[in-house]
C-alpha cells in the first residue's frame, strides 16, 4: 500500500503538425492517501483517463513528478509500480474455472499453490464467488465476470494502488446496486488505496471519502461529498453534481448586495465586488413554492416517482424545483424563493466567500 | 390505433425470445419498453420496425397489416446504441443521407435537414466530420437522421446508454420534446427505471420475454400490476417481505405488525406479499402511522445530501433511502420507520390487490 503523491505534473499529447500543444492536462498537485477511497469524477475528455494513465505509468507526463510513498516512480515503468486495475469490460479468461482465473496474478507472480489458496478463498468470500469457484468463467453473466475482474485486481497483497476505471457502466442497474455496495464494504475490509474513475456521480458520491472532480484538464475541487453538494467552488461542479444541477442565475452587485430577478438576495460577497461577471447558484433541493417569493410560470412538471421536477421560468430564466411527492405544486400564482444558507455566489464561475446582509 | 402487436410470438432455434404479446401503443405517443439485458427490449423493436418477421401473431400499423412488408416498405427510422455515422459525409451529409437516397430535391433537403440541425443544435456543426465531434453531438446527428426522415414510427434502442451521465440527464430532457411536434409514435428502449419516468408517457415493462404491463408511466410506477413488473420498475430496488393477515392486522415474521387499511378489510386470513419501496423507509417517524422496525445495518452508502442504508428485516435485504446524511457502521442496530400507507399488497399469483 502506498500514498501517492502527484508534484506539478501537467501533459500535452503531441499536436498535430504545425499546431501548438495544449495541455490535456493542466498543472495538478494531488496526494491521494495510504488507504482512501477516491473517486475522479468528470465528463469525457475532461482529463481524468490521462491522469489514471500518468499514476499507472502507462503514459510519461511532460512535466513533474510523480511519487509512491515519496518515493520518485516518474521514470519507472507500469510493470515495477505494482498496480491493479480493473477496466469498463470485464477480463476474464473463459477457458478457465473462476478459481484459475482468481489465482492467475499470484501465479503470474510464481506464487505457491499453498500460499494462493487461501488468498483466492478469502476474496471469493468477499465476492459471493465461494460457491462457483470451479465452474467456467465463460457461463456466467456480466456482472459475475465483472466480479471476477474485482477480484483479480483485489487479491494480490502486493499492490500500491487498485484503479478502477468506469467498472459498473456495463452492470443493469439492479445488480449496479449490489456490486457498488459490495466495493464499498470490500474497502472496507481490504484497506488499500483505491481511485475510481467514472463520469457518474451516484458511483463517484457514494463511493468515494473524498471526490477529485475534473473539468477541461483542470482539477476543479476536491472535497467530500457533502461539501461538493453543499458548497461548489465551482459552477461546473454545481451543475455537474446534482439532479437536475444547480440552477445558475445571473446577478449583479449592486451597493454590494447581490440582486438576482430584480430582488436583493440578502447575501453579499465578503470581500469588495471585482468584476461584472457574477451568478447566483441554488440547486433545485433548496427553491421552495412559497406564497411571498418570486412570481414565476411553470413550464412543465416531471413526476419522478419520489420526487417532482417543476421547471419554472421568471424574467426568461430557467430555474429547476425539487418537490416531494406527496407535496403538492401550486397552480394559481405560483411563487418562489431560495434558501438563503444554500445560496452561492460566484465570480467568473468561482465560488466566493459571502456574509449575510439586510435585504 | 397506432402500432399494434397482436399475439406476436417470437421463436429462434426453439427458445421462446418473446413470448405472446399483445400491445396497443398510443399514436404519436412516447413509449418506453423497460427491462434488463435480455429481456427481449431489441427482439421487441425489431419486431416492431419489421426487421424481424414474429414467429406466430401480427403487427399491425395504423390500421394496416403490414406484418409481412419489409422494413424498407414501411416508415420506420431506428436509432441504436452504438451511434451509427458515414464518418466520410460531413454532418450535413450525414443527416440528408436518407432524403438523398429517397430522391428528395435538393432545395427541400436544405430546408429540412437545416430545421433538424437546428432542433438538436447542431447547426453550428453541419461542415464538420462525425471524427471531430464528441459522443453526444454524434448521437445527436443519428438522432436527427432518424428525425428528418418524418417516420410515422421512430425507434430507439437505448440510444443514450454511450454517453456521459450529464449528458443523457440533458437529452433526456429534450427527447420527448424534440418528438412531440412530429406526431411520430416513438418507442424508447432502456434498462433505467428512473429514465423512463424523466421520459414520462407510456411505459411497458419486460421480464424474461414477456411485457407485465403497460400504461401511463408515473402510474405504472405507482401501482404495479404484480410484483414483476414492481421489480423491474424500482431503483434502489424495491422492498419485499412476506406478511400474513389475521384478523385487522399485517404481521411480518418477526411480529411487527400494522392495521390492515380500511380498503382491504375483506382479504381472507392468508399469506400475502408486501412491497415497499426505498424512500417510504426513514430514520425518523416523519409522517403520523409510521410503523417502527427493528434492522440491522449492513453497509450505508452516502452521496452528498442521501443516505442509502441497506438493512436486514425478516431476514430480507431491504434499503432506505433518505435525506440527509446519517453515517453507520456495518452491524449497527438502528430502527426504521415505515409508511405503512405506502405499502402494496400482492396476492399469491403476485397480483396487485386493488385498494
Amino acid at each position: 500500500m502506498a500514498k501517492i503523491e502527484l508534484k506539478n505534473v501537467r501533459h500535452s499529447y503531441p499536436p498535430p503538425r504545425g499546431e501548438v500543444p495544449v495541455w490535456a492536462l493542466e498543472e495538478v498537485n494531488q496526494v491521494w492517501e495510504d488507504g482512501g477511497a477516491y473517486a475522479l469524477l468528470g465528463p469525457s475528455g475532461c482529463g481524468k483517463t490521462t491522469l489514471l494513465n500518468i499514476i499507472s505509468g502507462l503514459l510519461r507526463p511532460t512535466e513533474g513528478a510523480v511519487l509512491f510513498n515519496d518515493e520518485d516512480m516518474t521514470q519507472v515503468p507500469t510493470i515495477d509500480r505494482h498496480i491493479a486495475q480493473v477496466f469498463q469490460f470485464p477480463v476474464v479468461y473463459d477457458t478457465m474455472t473462476v478459481y484459475q482465473n482468481l489465482a492467475f496474478p499470484l501465479r503470474n507472480r510464481g506464487m505457491k499453490d499453498d500460499e494462493i489458496r487461501p488468498r483466492v478463498s478469502e476474496i471469493a468470500e468477499m465476492l459471493d464467488l465461494a460457491d462457483n469457484l470451479e465452474r467456467r468463467a465463460a457461463g456466467l453473466t456480466a456482472d459475475g465476470k465483472q466480479k471476477i475482474s474485482l477480484g483479480r485486481g483485489l487479491v494480490r497483497s502486493d499492490v500500491n494502488v487498485i484503479m478502477f476505471d468506469e467498472p459498473l457502466t456495463v452492470i443493469d442497474p439492479h445488480l449496479k446496486w449490489q456490486l457498488r455496495s459490495k466495493l464499498k464494504q470490500l474497502h472496507q475490509e481490504v484497506g488499500s488505496t483505491m481511485i475510481y474513475v467514472t463520469h457518474d456521480q451516484t458511483e463517484a458520491l457514494t463511493f468515494a471519502d473524498t471526490v477529485v472532480v475534473m473539468y477541461e484538464g483542470k482539477v476543479v475541487q476536491v472535497g467530500t461529498p457533502v461539501e461538493l453538494f453543499e458548497e461548489p467552488k465551482h459552477t461546473f461542479v454545481g451543475h455537474f453534481i446534482g439532479s437536475p444541477g444547480m440552477n445558475l442565475l445571473p446577478c449583479e452587485n449592486i451597493d454590494r448586495r447581490a440582486h438576482c430577478l430584480g430582488n436583493a438576495l440578502g447575501i453579499a460577497e465578503t470581500r469588495e465586488a471585482q468584476s461584472e461577471l457574477y451568478q447566483v447558484g441554488i440547486r433545485p433541493e433548496f427553491v421552495y413554492f412559497e406564497q411571498t417569493g418570486i412570481p414565476v410560470s411553470i413550464n412543465k412538471v416531471d413526476d419522478l416517482g419520489r420526487y417532482k421536477v417543476a421547471e419554472v421560468e421568471t424574467e426568461g430564466q430557467v430555474i429547476k424545483v425539487i418537490v416531494d411527492e406527496s407535496d403538492p405544486i401550486p397552480t394559481e400564482n405560483p411563487r418562489i424563493c431560495f434558501d438563503l444558507d444554500h445560496t452561492r455566489l460566484y465570480r467568473d464561475g468561482w465560488m466566493v466567500e459571502t456574509e449575510e446582509v439586510a435585504a | 390505433m397506432s402500432l399494434e402487436l397482436r399475439q406476436v410470438v417470437k421463436r429462434v432455434d426453439g427458445d421462446t425470445h418473446i413470448y405472446e404479446t399483445n400491445l396497443n401503443l398510443v399514436q404519436g405517443g412516447f413509449n418506453v419498453l423497460l427491462g434488463t439485458t435480455l429481456s427481449g427490449k431489441t427482439t421487441l423493436l425489431r419486431l416492431m420496425a419489421g426487421l424481424e418477421v414474429p414467429t406466430s401473431g401480427q403487427v399491425w400499423f395504423e390500421g394496416k397489416n403490414v406484418t409481412r412488408i419489409p422494413v424498407q416498405k414501411r416508415s420506420v427510422s431506428m436509432v441504436y446504441q452504438q451511434f451509427i455515422n458515414y464518418p466520410n459525409f460531413d454532418v450535413f451529409g450525414n443527416i440528408a443521407s436518407p432524403l438523398k437516397v429517397a430522391g428528395v430535391p435538393a432545395a427541400e433537403i436544405k430546408t429540412r435537414v437545416e430545421k433538424i440541425a437546428g432542433m438538436l443544435k447542431l447547426d453550428d456543426l453541419l461542415g464538420r466530420y462525425p471524427s471531430e465531434l464528441s459522443g453526444g453531438q454524434q448521437q445527436r446527428i443519428a438522432i436527427a437522421r432518424a428525425l428528418v426522415k418524418d417516420s410515422k414510427l421512430v425507434l430507439l434502442d437505448e440510444p443514450l446508454a454511450n454517453l456521459d451521465y450529464k449528458l443523457r440527464e440533458e437529452l433526456r430532457d429534450e427527447m420527448p420534446k424534440l418528438f412531440a411536434d412530429t406526431g411520430a409514435t416513438v418507442v424508447y428502449s432502456t434498462t433505467e427505471p428512473l429514465e423512463a419516468l424523466m421520459l414520462g408517457g407510456h411505459t411497458a415493462t419486460l421480464y424474461q420475454g414477456r411485457v407485465t404491463q403497460y400504461g401511463i408511466t408515473a402510474e405504472g410506477y405507482r401501482f404495479p400490476e404484480n410484483l414483476t413488473s414492481a421489480r423491474v420498475f424500482s431503483d434502489p430496488p424495491i422492498n419485499i417481505a412476506k406478511v400474513r393477515k389475521e384478523g385487522e392486522r399485517f404481521y411480518l415474521n418477526s411480529g411487527v405488525s400494522w392495521l390492515v387499511p380500511r380498503p382491504l378489510h375483506h382479504l381472507q386470513n392468508d399469506a400475502y406479499t408486501m412491497a415497499i419501496r426505498p424512500h417510504h423507509l426513514t430514520l425518523k417517524a416523519e409522517k403520523p402511522g409510521a410503523v417502527r422496525i427493528e434492522a440491522k445495518v449492513k453497509i450505508s452508502e452516502l452521496s452528498g445530501s442521501e443516505s442509502v442504508i441497506h438493512i436486514d428485516v425478516d431476514g430480507n435485504d431491504w434499503v432506505s433511502e433518505c435525506h440527509g446524511i446519517h453515517p453507520f457502521d456495518s452491524g449497527d442496530q438502528t430502527e426504521i420507520y415505515m409508511q405503512v400507507d405506502r405499502c402494496l399488497y400482492f396476492d399469491q399469483q403476485q397480483r396487485l390487490i386493488q385498494a
